[in-house]
């Protein structure tokens, strides 16, 4: 555990990215019909830390959670901190800063000359355990994640603290959900049953096989992206900052 | 004559009076007013609504009119108690399995308020099967962690309804325990009765075993495969057991209300000892009487009327009865007051009656095999006895004293760290060999049943004892064939 502090603690000081190489998936949606592209890209290595958060709001005082506007921000907009330019005093440095809105998650990645990674993105790196890249068919890596949406929260959980992927990526799992850059533009209706486009996620969710048990997963990430605006703050909510790759 | 003239007089003065009384409240009264369609009710004042955690249920409707009725319900993600040091992370409406009761009548407009609490840590939503719409309410109400959504709806049909969280995946959250009871009463109300009791089956799946301790996390292999290692009432083992049990007294009209969360299995729910007067079928109008045993689908309810008549316990289960005795589907209604001969006599003589004794019978062996089956009669090592007891255990024993030797709490001693068993193995080996009824105290607790002799050779128990011994934490003693033998030539 000693080590594991130390080295995130060198990661939240450089936020290192790594390269997560270009591929193609297959989504929950349309699982029959579409395989998606994704392009070479890079993806931060860690979530972005409550300790560099807190840097960025005191260099942009419109989001110090007094001055947050509340079409951007809820009530919960860092409401785990103790005022605008403080964190709580258990709070640490290195935990995932929470209770963010995607307005902010989106404004603090422009300001590093980054973005939010897209949903496909995001699904595509978070395939790989610590030695393949896509372990969907795992029965370790499915029970591993869904043994964490079942726990409760272990508060001042910090960053790194998770395994490290097959793309050198911690934290996918295991920390806290993220946002992404376009996380409504696939909507489970709250109805998750109902017909019309989204038949096909219901019926294969309760059909048998391998590929329906990693879709359970992935059912879950969908409807929490499917809860939240994009003005919502929520304890479990962080994110993490993606990049294209220049030619 | 003057007082057979008063008495005819009295009734009639009576019929007048009734029939004045009768007209005024057709005249006067709009709550007589009959609609055709329960959709045309109107409502007058705003409540909020009594919530009751199981196996309670909030004060009956009577005589209300319909009304704005604001439900307040919080989902809360926590651990609880699946059985004794089995926990498990439910996932709740109200903090409790099944989740709060809502009691509603006919024509109530209902503003339902669901909040995810912030610590929570997924989204949720809510299906109630007495709603008349898309989803029933799952569509409006699809809430974040730390958030509220509201949405509104109309009670139009009387009965007992479930409800149930509906977000992907679906079977996982009822699975958790995201389930419960909304009764929709007819105007004017049910019929008052003297107790009424909320209670609700579910079935759970988890990585271990039936019993494995610890924190087990929600296997969904198993749950695909509806293979439970659970099934219980008010969302864990020995919910209404011991002093949980529903309390009532002999005589007393009791009504339950009912509901088989599922997600998979179906239950033929039953009492012991009890015929149900009144069964609502399915919690509609459709009244049944005089049922012994009522089927309640996987989302689906029932209410049930009956009265006791003798005082005793009596177990409510899941009459596919392994579930009842082996997965926890087990209950206790603990009726008191006076005994009642005329009804039941209870006990006129005690014993036990053993014509072939509860061991598994076997084919006689053929010469071939009688060889083979003496060369094995050597003596066996410690390790080989554990082996073979373990197998009759697996097949005379584990019933009643459970897979880990638990036991089933009020009804089977545990042998696992068992101070009775390990005090004398001599008794020990004489309980297996003769039997034994009566009261006894097993790690504090008392223990009033009856356990048959066991027909098995004096190997076989020597085996299955050594086995015991050398099992879930017991002193590891080594029971011999010899220590069998003299148990045996005691008598």
């Amino acid at each position: 555990m000693g080590f594991l502090a130390i080295a995130s603690v060198a990661m939240a000081q450089n936020q290192e990215m790594t390269l997560v190489k270009k591929g193609k998936y297959t989504p929950l949606y349309g699982r029959d019909s579409v395989q998606v592209k994704v392009m070479s890209f890079l993806l931060d290595t860690i979530p972005v830390t409550k300790g560099k958060f807190l840097e960025f709001v005191k260099k942009n005082p419109k989001w110090q959670k007094s001055q947050v506007k509340t079409i951007f921000a809820d009530d919960h907009y860092l409401s785990d901190w103790k005022d605008d330019t403080h964190l709580n005093p258990e709070a640490k440095q290195n935990e995932p800063v929470t209770n963010v809105s995607w307005f902010v998650a989106k404004d603090y990645c422009k300001c590093q000359g980054k973005r939010l990674p897209t949903i496909d993105e995001w699904e595509y790196a978070a395939m790989a355990d610590k030695t393949t890249p896509d372990a969907r068919k795992k029965e370790s890596y499915n029970q591993y994640i869904l043994d964490w949406y079942e726990r409760p929260k272990i508060p001042h959980q910090q960053v790194g603290s998770t395994f490290k992927n097959y793309w050198g990526v911690y934290d996918l799992h295991g920390l806290v959900w993220e946002w992404t850059a376009d996380f409504n533009s696939v909507m489970i209706t709250s109805e998750s049953r109902s017909g019309g486009q989204n038949k096909n996620l219901f019926c294969s969710a309760a059909a048998v096989g391998a590929t329906d048990l990693m879709n359970y997963a992935a059912f879950m990430r969908y409807a929490f992206r499917s809860s939240v605006r994009g003005n919502y703050d929520v304890n479990n909510l962080g994110f993490r900052c993606a990049k294209d790759i220049k030619n | 004559m003057k007082l057979i003239l008063k008495k005819n007089i009295v009734p009639r003065i009576l019929l007048v009076l009734g029939t004045a009384i009768f007209l005024s409240g057709c005249v006067n009264d709009q709550s007589k007013k009959k609609y055709n369609d329960t959709v045309d009710i109107p409502v007058n004042q705003e409540m909020t609504a009594e919530l009751t955690s199981p196996p309670y249920v909030p004060t009956p409707i009577g005589k209300r009119m319909a009304k704005k009725l604001i439900v307040d319900m919080e989902i809360q993600e926590r651990k609880g108690q699946l059985s004794d040091g089995v926990s498990y992370m439910y996932w709740t409406f109200g903090g409790t399995v099944p989740g709060s009761f809502i009691r509603t009548r006919v024509g109530d407009e209902i503003e339902f308020h669901l909040k995810n609490h912030p610590q929570n840590k997924l989204a949720h939503n809510i299906d109630l099967h007495a709603v008349n719409g898309p989803g029933g309410g799952a569509v409006s109400s699809l809430v974040a962690p730390g958030h509220e959504t509201v949405f509104s709806f109309k009670v139009l049909n009387p009965g007992l309804y479930v409800y149930h969280c509906a977000t992907a995946p679906v079977g996982m959250h009822i699975a958790n325990g995201m389930y419960g009871l909304i009764l929709v009463e007819p105007e004017g109300g049910l019929e008052p009765v003297d107790k009424e009791f909320y209670v609700m089956q579910g079935d759970f799946y988890t990585k271990g075993n039936y019993g494995d301790p610890g924190l087990q996390p929600f296997d969904m292999q198993k749950a695909i495969n509806e293979d439970p290692d659970y099934v219980v009432f008010n969302g864990h083992v020995g919910s209404m057991v011991g002093d949980n049990a529903l309390q009532v007294k002999v005589g007393e009209t009791i009504r339950l209300f009912v509901g088989n969360a599922g997600p998979s299995l179906v239950s033929s729910f039953h009492i012991i000892g009890e015929i149900m007067d009144k069964v609502h079928v399915e919690g509609g109008s459709l009244v049944n009487k005089n049922v012994q045993t009522t089927l309640i689908p996987a989302g689906g309810a029932t209410i049930i009327e009956l009265k006791i008549n003798a005082p005793g316990e009596y177990l409510m289960v899941d009459h596919s009865i392994f579930r009842a005795f082996n997965k926890g589907a087990l209950a206790v209604i603990d009726a008191k007051g006076e005994k009642n001969d005329k009804v039941y006599k209870g006990k006129i003589q005690e014993g036990i009656y053993q014509p072939e004794g509860g061991a598994i019978q076997e084919m006689p062996l053929s010469n071939n095999e009688k060889e083979k089956s003496s060369e094995q009669a050597e003596i066996l090592t410690k390790e080989q006895k554990i082996e073979l007891g373990k197998n009759i255990f697996g097949s005379t024993c584990i019933a009643c004293h459970q897979a880990s030797g638990q036991g089933v709490p009020g009804a089977f001693p545990p042998l696992a760290k068992s101070d009775f068993l390990n005090a004398d193995a001599n008794r020990a080996i004489d309980i297996v060999m003769r039997g034994k009824t009566g009261e006894i105290t097993v790690n504090g607790k008392k223990y009033n049943s009856v356990m048959t002799a066991q027909t098995l050779s004096n190997k076989d128990i020597a085996n299955v004892l050594t086995y015991v011994y050398n099992s879930w934490g017991n002193n590891g003693t080594e029971v011999t064939e010899e220590m069998v033998k003299k148990v045996r030539e005691k008598k």
